[in-house]
């Protein structure tokens, strides 16, 4: 039977509309090039995975609706290595770590973007993987990714994957929180043991040769966050997640930019035993380790026992501990009482101890 | 932590604390030196000086391998990295150590291809995954990382691998303590001894400096309680007229150090005749050099090596801090020239280091801090 020109036209026509699927097994250059294998990446890994109206309009940027008031807005990339951890991977650090950096300004977290930096040969299964926990994460935390960015690198220019993403959050409540907000007599808080996240992904990448039972902490804080903020309010001076650098970092950056001085209690942070075993052993301090979903919370002396009841009713924030106190001697130093009974500075880290940790 | 958190019980730290203030004569003070980077580290790190009496000074000695390494081997060690065949391979403590002209971490950046290890057996899988490169590690410490370095090398010959060798810097502990205890101007009551070290060379190698230099030397282990109880071992022996070494770290410590170990430095390794230590210039028999047997594993026989001179900067008295002269703020350029960010010398540089110890932890006025935290 003969086949018509016209009924040609039409297969191809039905093919072309079909969804597109992505053949290759790893990325190519082709892939970053825009045309028609961009478009089937984008819709067969991204749009697959990410699927929300606002995305499905593959405009050049998402339009918003946003209620009246302030938005907040931040940025942060991730070059972790490895790329899959314990306890998470690069794709749902990379969604939780924009969603915290927005709940630490006390915002309601909208809307994310997603860049992707991608080597030459790097494996589809391996980004969809990465994209189905960015999604994942994403609804966990109650938010849409509704825009992004894909390039391809050639091999050897980038290591497999790097993922860079905004976000934009409501503040809806009328908190101010800033690093220069803390006062002597305020309490400090944070929200959990200390450290899963940095030593977990050193050891993943078995240069040790340590075993550990660990997993990441990667998580979204922002319903703690709000849990917190509703329990205490006006009484809360600043909300910051001890990402890179630790809680010994964020101490630091409050002591100089408030002009007080933090003293922290050591035997009152919390930090697993084996954080501290593997900390010992590689000789790392964890107040500087990173963690992905804890805060500290500096707040005023009269809601710390209220602040402090609220975090640990929330699954999140069930070991959270007082750490420390702002005191006004000495004015931008960070010390600590030690266990052993003397008292030291705490200061920032010359140098980076855990490289690519996020 | 079991094994550690024993060792730094505050409670205990009290106690030793009364007893060492017990033992102290009214009016008199007393000087101890700990010689080892491990133990500065320690005191700062967990606050020991609060526990001691006004009475008691720790001086800070030279045994952080880091610090006394003169910059002229670091540039050595820069310009076998600069040729294009070479990766070198270092503890991560070295890469911020600055040269006459810069850190390996500058010549890293420039190029040259340094990477850290964690163990000298990790720069044989370096060469093994390199066959067409060849592969210097940059060896430092005292005794106690000496058999390491040894070992790796009859690993790396019992492989049969040749594209391995070693800049060789080790160095050995007495030779320094007797270098501090010749200078004219220091009064000492006696050392808290080395402990790592020891586990090596045992307590034996220190019997001449109660002997010969009338000095009590007492090996401890590295955590606080250790240096606490040291200490009160030392105002002991001093109460009771008795000058001689003593072994705190009896746990880990055989009085006799560890054979094996010794043997495989001996095998592998002969003293030097002399060699030059940052502050504290030339001293002879201090260090270690590859015997004529592993030539082939020698970077200073396998390379041309510069041998450079450089003289420390003017404006740096790491030489006097490692000589325990000076208490690093005593220093000229301590915490403004001379940070951990933009070191002049190296006490500033290693986590051991004196300068180092003393900006990161012990940067503040005590009875002001005192007052501060008790309030």
């Amino acid at each position: 039977m003969r086949v018509t020109e016209e009924q040609v036209l039409e297969r191809i026509a039905r093919v072309r509309a079909a969804r597109p699927r992505l053949r290759e097994d790893r990325i190519t250059l082709a892939h970053g090039a825009g045309g028609k294998a961009t478009h089937t990446l984008i819709e067969a890994v991204f749009l697959d995975a990410f699927r929300n109206p606002e995305l499905e309009r593959l405009e050049d940027g998402a339009t918003l609706a946003t209620p009246a008031g302030r938005l907040a807005f931040t940025t942060d990339s991730f070059v972790v290595s490895p790329l899959f951890f314990p306890g998470g991977d690069i794709g749902d650090l990379a969604v939780n770590g924009t969603v915290n950096d927005l709940a630490m300004c006390g915002a309601r977290p909208l809307s994310l973007s997603a860049g992707f930096i991608l080597e030459e040969g790097f494996p589809v299964a391996d980004l969809r993987r990465i994209v189905a926990s960015m999604a994942a994460a994403a609804q966990a935390a109650g938010v849409q990714i509704v825009t992004g960015d894909t390039k391809v690198v050639q091999r050897g220019k980038a290591d497999g994957c790097y993922v860079t993403t905004a976000g934009v959050g409501l503040l809806d409540r009328p908190v101010t929180l800033s690093a220069a907000g803390a006062r002597p007599g305020d309490v400090v808080l944070v929200s959990g043991p200390i450290g899963d996240h940095g030593i977990t992904v050193m050891l993943a990448r078995g240069e040790l040769d340590i075993a550990a039972d660990l997993e990441s902490d990667t998580a979204p804080l922002h319903e703690l966050a709000a849990t917190l903020l509703d329990a205490a309010g006006g009484g809360v001076r600043l909300l910051r997640d001890a990402t890179r650098g630790g809680v010994a970092t964020i101490c630091n950056e409050v002591a100089t930019t408030s002009g007080v001085a933090v003293v922290l209690e050591e035997k009152a942070i919390p930090v697993r035993p084996v954080v501290n075993g593997a900390a010992e052993l590689l000789g790392i301090d964890p107040l500087y380790v990173a963690c992905e979903g804890r805060f500290v919370a500096v707040v005023a002396p009269e809601v710390a026992d209220v602040a402090l009841a609220a975090l640990r009713g929330h699954p999140l924030g069930a070991d959270a501990a007082r750490i420390g106190v702002v005191g006004d001697d000495p004015p931008g130093l960070v010390l600590l009482r030690t266990g052993f009974g003397g008292t030291r500075i705490v200061d920032l880290l010359v140098g980076d101890p855990l490289p690519r940790i996020c | 932590m079991k094994y550690v958190d024993e060792y730094r019980d505050a409670d205990t730290a009290r106690a030793l604390s009364t007893a060492i203030t017990a033992l102290c004569e009214p009016g008199r003070r007393y000087s101890f030196m700990e010689i080892c980077g491990g133990h500065t580290h320690t005191i700062y790190k967990h606050g020991l000086e609060d526990h001691l009496p006004e009475q008691i000074t720790l001086v800070h000695g030279p045994g952080c391998p880091v610090c006394v390494i003169p910059m002229g081997r670091v540039d050595d060690a820069i310009a076998l990295a600069r040729n294009p065949d070479v990766i070198l391979t270092s503890f991560g403590d070295m890469l911020r150590i600055p040269g006459g002209n810069g850190s390996f971490l500058d010549a890293k950046a420039e190029g040259a291809d340094i990477r850290m290890v964690y163990s000298p057996l990790d720069s044989l899988k370096v060469a093994r995954q390199n066959p067409d490169k060849r592969v210097v590690f940059f060896a430092i410490g005292f005794e106690t990382s000496t058999p390491s370095t040894a070992m790796t090398i009859l690993r790396a010959r019992a492989e049969g691998l040749t594209n391995f060798s070693v800049f060789c810097n080790h160095v050995r502990v007495c030779p320094a303590i007797t270098a501090i205890l010749e200078s004219d101007d220091l009064r000492l009551d006696g050392f808290v001894g080395p402990g790592h070290v020891s586990t090596v060379i045992g307590c034996e190698p220190y019997e001449y400096v109660p002997r010969d230099y009338g000095k009590p030397i007492v090996t401890s282990g590295f955590e606080p309680l250790d240096i606490l109880d040291s200490i009160r071992r030392l105002l002991v022996q001093l109460a009771e007229g008795r000058c001689e070494v003593e072994n705190e770290y009896a746990r880990v410590v055989p009085w006799e150090g560890n054979p094996k170990a010794l043997a495989v430095i001996d095998q592998v390794m002969e003293v030097r005749d002399t060699f030059e230590w940052r502050g504290l210039g030339w001293i002879p028999e201090s260090a270690m050099k590859l015997r004529d047997e592993f030539a082939a594993f020698d970077a200073e026989r396998t390379f041309t090596v510069p041998g450079l001179r450089i003289a420390d900067p003017p404006a740096c008295q790491c030489g006097e801090v490692l000589r325990g002269l000076i208490k690093p703020w005593e220093c000229g350029v301590f915490g403004t020239a001379c940070t951990p960010e933009t070191p002049i010398g190296t006490c500033m540089v290693s986590s051991e280091g004196a300068c180092a110890a003393y900006y990161n932890f012990g940067r503040f006025s005590r009875s002001r801090v005192r007052e501060a935290t008790q309030a």
